[in-house]
């Protein structure tokens, strides 16, 4: 699976994580409702991803039932999630093996 | 055969045009995701915990500290969305802010009825039987979904 460029990896200090260096990742899991154009939208709208790449995700999460869209610091990827279950999609956090 | 268009976009805003019988049904089903979203958590109840659904698969602990501390702002989110259509029900334009309420507010409610119709990969609209006990509740599921590929295919 392809896996999502890394963006700018924050070292937060006083992070209580066992591993800190590993970076926490947001999947996005298949699910049957959600309208594959409305899963693009929403992933261009919340993580500036150009076309090519949201339909790239979308359909990873479609066809291999789950994608890595995010990843960084455990705050901005609870963020993350919270902002895709505004829209409906289904995200998890969990960090990153 | 030529179809109605729905949502168009004109210049920085968008035309909506839906017949009052459309919104009038759009209303009402708002006004029940209203009264399910402002509902206390139900982990028993699978309409909840798709519209609220887990962050952290392999943490329970964790995962109620979320709920604990966002639900209330994804009630006020949904809350919002729900409100935006309310407000905007009768207008024929809307700008792109509302018109993401109107697409939150329609996903929500597909969310909640493809979940009560336990809709899977494979449910075909089209196989579904005229005396199917719920085919009310498919063609319905099915007029929110073209109408939610329109809002999606028109804020581009």
């Amino acid at each position: 699976m392809p896996t999502v460029a890394p963006a700018e990896v924050e070292q937060v200090s006083g992070d209580t994580d066992l591993a800190p260096d590993r970076p926490w990742i947001v999947l996005v899991w298949n699910d049957p409702i959600n309208l594959m154009s409305y899963v693009t939208w929403v992933f261009q709208k919340l993580f500036g991803y150009s076309l090519e790449k949201a339909t790239e995700l979308m359909m990873d999460v479609h066809e291999k039932g789950r994608a890595v869209v995010s990843n960084g610091t455990r705050e901005k990827m609870e963020l993350d999630v919270f902002r895709l279950h505004e829209h409906g999609l289904w995200a998890t956090l969990q960090q990153d093996d | 055969m030529l179809r109605r268009w729905r949502v168009k976009r004109s210049g920085s805003t968008y035309k909506l045009n839906l017949p009052g019988p459309e919104r009038e049904v759009i209303l009402a089903l708002c006004g029940q995701l209203k009264e399910l979203v402002s509902t206390p958590p139900d982990a028993h109840d699978e309409r909840m915990t798709r519209l609220f659904p887990t962050a952290y698969a392999d943490d329970p602990e964790r995962d109620a500290e979320y709920h604990h501390y966002m639900h209330d702002e994804l009630v006020t989110s949904r809350l919002a969305s729900i409100e935006m259509v309310e407000q905007t029900v009768a207008m024929t334009e809307l700008s792109e802010s509302q018109l993401m309420g109107w697409m939150r507010a329609v996903n929500s409610i597909r969310l909640v009825l493809g979940t009560l119709l336990d809709v899977s990969e494979e449910t075909d609209m089209a196989e579904i039987d005229d005396d199917h006990p719920d085919v009310g509740h498919y063609a319905l599921y099915a007029y929110l979904s073209a109408l939610l590929e329109e809002i999606v295919a028109a804020l581009g």
